[in-house]
């Protein structure tokens, strides 16, 4: 083996990648190989970051959204996935029927008392981590039926919401603004904000022994999971 | 179109000319009625609470009354009352209520499931919301509200401010108890809810599966329960009831859901609506038909299909369409909140030939869209292999149940609100009530195609009348005092032709400008009730396709 015979480069050259672009295209064919980022990158495939700068610029821009549908909102929100509207254009167009496979959930209309711990349980299912867009006023507030008997005063008092898009419903060209409000903040590394969620789950072994606790005792187990509803301490 | 050959001979207590003799059913009944009441749509006999399966039984077998339309519970200072509101399918102008006082003390009435299957889940909710107990129901559980739920939300002495605890009962056993079903050997419980894509919002279907079949299935609904009786009772007649109805059937149908609410204040406090208010009432009212069975369909082939195929992206494009022209009426996509009592918020948006135009270019657009509908729908064999001759609902259940609308129509009952109890400008326009023999998933969804066209032959004459309508008569609202206060204890019952069906209102007022008791008789929930009968026997997928072709919508479910 002579020491002459250099030994291949690991890479080649900016000019040896140009050449041979140039001979598999043809000239002046199409210079969309030679762009300034080729230039300054060469043929090297390695872009340095940070991993988690990384990982926060693929989340913002692939986001999987559960398919979650609970009222009106949810109307505006199919319109905003369908044609004309195409939430897909932004990356953040594909329902998934599975909690389990969806990164970002879109609470759509009014929570009441009995669907409050199956939404629960539908956000804790979902793997971390997990972003939340609260639609409409139902979702903030109760909304129009905020002095029902039956009614959460907002989606806040069960999951945290990273955002909230006001409207009864709003239009999809919130929604959309509110999502890529979302995808903004999850590029920018923004974790949920901190929220007191007034309720959880809890097994019902758990709860203060009072009244009502005495009275349910016959019909619900100790491990039963319950919701416990305090509606004089609600807004 | 009925099934059956038209009846030669009337029934009791029907006068020749299609009116009501009362005195004639109260004779038939005899010593059950022990008073009568003036309701403004119809007569009120008041019964023993002892003798309700009796005397509904005598007036469907005998005065013909075949159609329990809807059953209002509610609590007075010293007494509870259960009315039931009959009527008849081949006329619904026809209408009874049957008035049940029970004591304060021990709320107790027999229960009409054995008349009319349908008032099983009524007497349910009544149980639920009010706290009067229905003797021999078979089920008596309740229905809307959690099962450890304390109290009765809408009886006089209910704190809302108690706290509730509800259990969320996920790992229940799947052998248990519902499961025992006799004479099969091998059965599987199975959730599907109430977050599932093909539940169509949150209904929790609780089955029962032998192999693939299904044996049992009990939908459990209540998961959208907001209250929209108690925020009607709350709001004042002239102004604040009005958004309420619009997110009862949210699929666009607000026009027809304010449609309900405004003929039953209007006909309970005497007021005129102009005819040019009519004419725009009614040409609204389509356009959220249409957009309303769009999404029907759309949805109910996302159903069959699968994922987001094309026929879904062409109901939402339509849609859109729709959307746009209601937006410009009305000011808003979804939640129009256009009617007022009276009349309509405003007229037509200016420029008024360009609007037209756009209307007519809809109308134009329609047949020939709806044609790629059937192409891609109704003469698809794939389509065809899976929902013909299954989900049935033979017209004697349907009766039964109370199902109206579509529903109906698609087990070929001829039943319309619209040509049967004329309200709008329907009576001044040329279109025909859709009926299908099929009774099954395919017959109801041919149904809603063919109504769509309709509809917008309703939608191009309508344009027709507003073109040629002189400019200064164009009153779009009466004069409405600005608070209504409609006389004590006046009740009303009234219904129109929602999306879904007989979208009914009952009304009672207490003198304030308040109602006193306000009532939503939805079609959606008396037509779920019937997926048992579509679904018992049938596959898994049968069953879903059932559901979807029942077009039930939860907000109006579980109001």
């Amino acid at each position: 083996m002579s020491k002459e015979q250099s030994e291949p480069e690991l890479h080649d050259t900016l000019e040896q990648a140009q050449s041979k672009q140039d001979a598999r295209m043809g000239e002046g064919v199409d210079d969309r190989f030679n762009s300034k980022l080729r230039q300054a990158f060469g043929s090297t495939p390695f872009i340095l970051t940070k991993f988690d700068k990384f990982m926060n610029w693929v989340r913002g821009n692939s986001m999987f959204m559960l398919l979650f549908g609970i009222a009106c909102c949810s109307i505006e929100m199919m319109h905003t996935y369908a044609t004309k509207h195409d939430l897909d254009r932004f990356g953040a167009g594909v329902p998934r029927a599975s909690p389990r496979q969806a990164d970002v959930i879109i609470v759509p209309g009014t929570i009441v008392s009995k669907f409050g711990p199956r939404l629960k349980r539908v956000y804790d299912q979902m793997p971390e981590p997990k972003f939340v867009v609260s639609m409409g006023s139902c979702t903030i507030s109760g909304g129009p039926f905020q002095e029902g008997y039956n009614v959460v005063k907002g989606a806040e008092e069960i999951i945290p919401c990273d955002i909230h898009v006001p409207g009864c419903p709003p239009r999809p060209e919130a929604l959309i603004y509110g999502v890529l409000k979302l995808q903004e903040a999850i590029r920018a590394g923004e974790s949920a904000p901190v929220t007191v969620k007034p309720y959880e789950l809890e097994q019902f072994g758990d709860l203060d022994d009072d009244e009502l606790v005495r009275k349910l005792a016959s019909e619900i187990d100790e491990d039963d999971l319950v919701m416990r509803y305090n509606w004089a301490d609600s807004p | 179109m009925s099934l059956e050959a038209p009846e030669p001979e009337l029934d009791v207590g029907e006068t020749p000319d299609g009116d009501l003799d009362y005195d004639e059913l109260a004779d038939l009944l005899g010593e059950h009625v022990l008073d009568r009441e003036e309701h403004v749509n119809a007569e009120g006999f008041v019964i023993r609470p002892d003798s309700v399966e009796t005397v509904l039984a005598t007036l469907k077998e005998e005065a013909g009354f075949d159609h329990l339309s809807c059953l209002t519970a509610q609590q007075y200072g010293d007494r509870y009352e259960s009315i039931y509101h009959l009527k008849k399918y081949d006329d619904p102008t026809q209408e009874l209520s049957v008035v049940v006082p029970t004591a304060s003390e021990e709320p107790v009435s027999q229960s009409a499931a054995g008349v009319f299957d349908t008032a099983i889940w009524h007497e349910r909710e009544a149980y639920d919301l009010v706290g009067i107990e229905y003797e021999d129901n078979p089920d008596l559980r309740r229905i809307l509200l959690p099962e450890t739920w304390q109290g009765h939300p809408l009886s006089n002495d209910y704190n809302q401010d108690q706290p509730q605890i509800v259990p969320l009962r996920e790992h229940a056993n799947p052998m248990e108890k519902r499961t025992q079903v006799p004479d099969r050997s091998d059965t599987m419980f199975i959730n599907i809810g109430p977050h599932h894509p093909a539940t169509h919002g949150v209904l929790h279907l609780e089955t029962v599966l032998d192999g693939e079949q299904v044996v049992d299935v009990d939908p459990d609904i209540g998961y959208l329960h907001r209250c929209e009786e108690q925020m009607c009772e709350q709001g004042t007649y002239r102004h604040q009831i009005m958004p309420y109805p619009d997110r009862w059937d949210y699929i666009s149908a607000g026009m027809l859901n304010e449609w309900s609410y405004a003929r039953a204040a209007e006909d309970l406090a005497d007021i005129d609506v102009p005819e040019y208010a009519q004419v725009i009432r009614t040409m609204a009212a389509e356009m959220s038909r249409i957009a309303a069975h769009m999404l029907a369909i759309g949805t109910f082939a996302l159903d069959i299909y699968g994922d987001f195929t094309a026929i879904f992206m062409y109901s939402i494009t339509d849609r859109e369409k729709l959307q746009n022209l209601l937006e410009d009426l009305s000011g808003q996509r979804l939640m129009f909140n256009y009617f007022r009592l009276g009349g309509v918020a405003w007229d037509l948006p200016e420029p008024r030939e360009q609007y037209f135009q756009k209307v007519r270019d809809f109308c134009e657009y329609m047949p020939g869209r709806l044609e790629e509908y059937h192409n891609l729908l109704t003469s698809n064999e794939l389509f065809q292999m899976r929902v013909l001759d299954t989900g049935i609902l033979p017209p004697e259940e349907a009766r039964s149940y109370g199902c109206t609308g579509p529903v109906a129509r698609g087990s070929g009952i001829d039943v319309d609100l619209r040509r049967d109890d004329p309200y709008g400008y329907y009576d001044e326009l040329s279109w025909d009530v859709i009926t299908d023999d099929g009774c099954d998933n395919f017959a109801r969804a041919l149904v809603r195609l063919k109504e769509m066209e309709q509809s917008a032959r309703i939608i191009e004459q309508c344009v027709d009348v507003l073109e040629d309508w002189p400019e200064d008569e164009r009153e779009i609202q009466s004069n409405v005092p600005r608070t209504l206060k409609p006389d004590h204890d006046k009740e009303i019952y009234r219904a129109v032709e929602g999306a879904k069906g007989e979208l009914g209102i009952y009304i009672r007022s207490d003198g304030t400008d308040r109602p006193g008791r306000f009532k939503i008789r939805s079609p959606a929930f008396c037509n779920l009730q019937s997926l048992e009968v579509m679904a018992e026997g049938e596959y898994i997928p049968d069953m879903v396709a059932a559901l979807g072709s029942l077009d039930i919508v939860l907000g109006e479910v579980d109001r």
